[in-house]
């Protein structure tokens, strides 16, 4: 046992590490998330198909496919990645796709007198999505976004088998340097759990804070 | 480089193989986790608060925990116990194992839709525990959970490649493989991709028409 805590620094490179994939993808999670999501609620039917292709595509893709694909497959026609790249690339892309759909569904539960409201009112579009729909439904959006960071979070722990230094790769390392399995798996799972905590308690805290922006439940905090 | 349909054709079969694993896999696991998570959602209705606190923590620990971590777990640490498993038993396990955390809340879900009106009925009609529950409660409450439980099958077969991490000679396993053999990586991997998408499409439209279907009977 006193070898793995001996190998702190390795355990806090590789959490360190896991915390950026987990940062970089939601990102690009949330980036994907907001445009194709809106653009399943679009009035074109052409621009709501292309949400729903990238939404049917890459949920129905497991991230590692996706990993091994742009790691091993892209490079031998000429697109190559660095291995951070093709790991937040594919986390991103695959959680994205759920996000959309969570976009999708709580912009649609916006009430909607809401979005005649702001018709009457002679709103530019842009003023209706930034004033009206979109506060309203981030309160809508928060519990299941927080759900899917976490779910990237673990999700990350993939990277290890194509080479990058997270949090499962040092743990590997370690065991094969001590030959302490059990310690060291404790150790990491320990460290998972923590920061799925972590995680959690941040989109608790956004949850609240937002709830408090629409004026619902302010004083039942 | 080139698309080579021919190595395409050649490499196919091996990929069937692969997949033929995977499917299995996915559906011993999903066993698995159908039953066990039954079983954690029935005890944390137990009275006795320690049950109900350890198994809580427990679930909670395992859902927020990777699999691959999990995985690693059952292969590298249960032989230090005197308990070695083969990697497809050791993937099956862990794969059953945290998704049942995830079923279980599912059927806790149900279990609270079932109006309150039925336990009522059964403590009127002074029926004993295990009737309650096996005729009145579990048959309302799984019935409602069907099409969640569905989209945990789709889920847990698109996290199947996380075994070949413990050398189970799964899909993407079988795919890399035979890519290391020849140095072509791009027609196994993006074939893989194509089952998985396909596999999982043709379910969710599945799943979709089973959930439109147990609405219209509600």
């Amino acid at each position: 046992m006193s070898d793995v805590l001996d190998a702190y620094p390795q355990l806090l490179r590789g959490a360190w590490t896991t915390v950026q994939l987990t940062v970089y993808g939601s990102v690009l999670a949330l980036v994907l998330a907001l445009v194709f999501g809106l653009a399943g609620t679009a009035r074109s039917a052409w621009v709501r198909a292309v949400g729903r292709v990238y939404v049917e595509f890459f949920r129905g893709m497991a991230t590692l496919v996706l990993m091994y694909w742009f790691f091993y497959a892209l490079p031998l026609v000429g697109f190559r990645f660095t291995p951070m790249a093709a790991a937040v690339l594919s986390l991103g892309l695959n959680i994205g796709a759920y996000g959309a759909e969570v976009v999708r569904g709580a912009v649609r539960a916006v009430p909607k007198a809401q979005y005649e409201a702001t018709v009457a009112l002679n709103f530019t579009p842009v003023q209706r999505m930034r004033r009206v729909i979109l506060p309203q439904a981030v309160a809508l959006m928060l519990p299941p976004f927080g759900n899917l960071v976490i779910e990237l979070m673990k999700g990350s722990a993939v990277v290890s088998l194509i080479t990058i230094g997270d949090l499962t790769f040092r743990a590997k390392q370690i065991q094969n340097a001590t030959g302490e399995t059990l310690w060291t798996y404790v150790a990491i799972l320990l460290i998972y759990f923590v920061i799925a905590q972590a995680l959690q308690s941040l989109v608790r805290l956004a949850e609240r804070r937002v709830d408090r922006m629409l004026g619902r439940r302010a004083e039942a905090t | 480089m080139e698309w080579d349909w021919h190595y395409t054709g050649d490499i196919l079969p091996d990929l069937l193989d692969g997949l033929r694993v995977t499917v299995t896999a996915t559906l011993l696991g999903y066993v698995i986790a159908v039953l066990l998570g039954l079983v954690w959602t029935l005890l944390r209705r137990t009275p006795s608060a320690v049950v109900n606190q350890t198994v809580r923590w427990v679930t909670e620990f395992v859902r927020s925990t990777p699999l691959l971590v999990q995985l690693f777990f059952l292969y590298y640490v249960l032989p230090t116990w005197g308990i070695t498993l083969g990697p497809l038993t050791a993937g099956v396990i862990g794969l059953g194992l945290h998704y049942s955390t995830y079923t279980a809340e599912v059927y806790r879900g149900g279990i609270d839709d079932v109006p309150r009106g039925q336990w009522e009925a059964a403590v009127a009609l002074n029926l004993p525990r295990s009737r309650t529950w096996l005729d009145v409660i579990l048959p309302q409450a799984i019935r409602r959970v069907v099409p969640t439980l569905g989209n945990y099958l789709i889920a847990m077969f698109k996290d199947s490649p996380l075994l070949l991490g413990i050398n189970v000679a799964e899909l993407l396993n079988t795919a890399y493989t035979t890519g290391t053999h020849t140095l072509r990586f791009l027609e196994p991997i993006t074939l893989v991709g194509v089952l998985f998408v396909l596999v999982s499409v043709v379910s969710s439209v599945l799943v979709r028409r089973l959930e439109r279907r147990s609405h219209a009977t509600d």
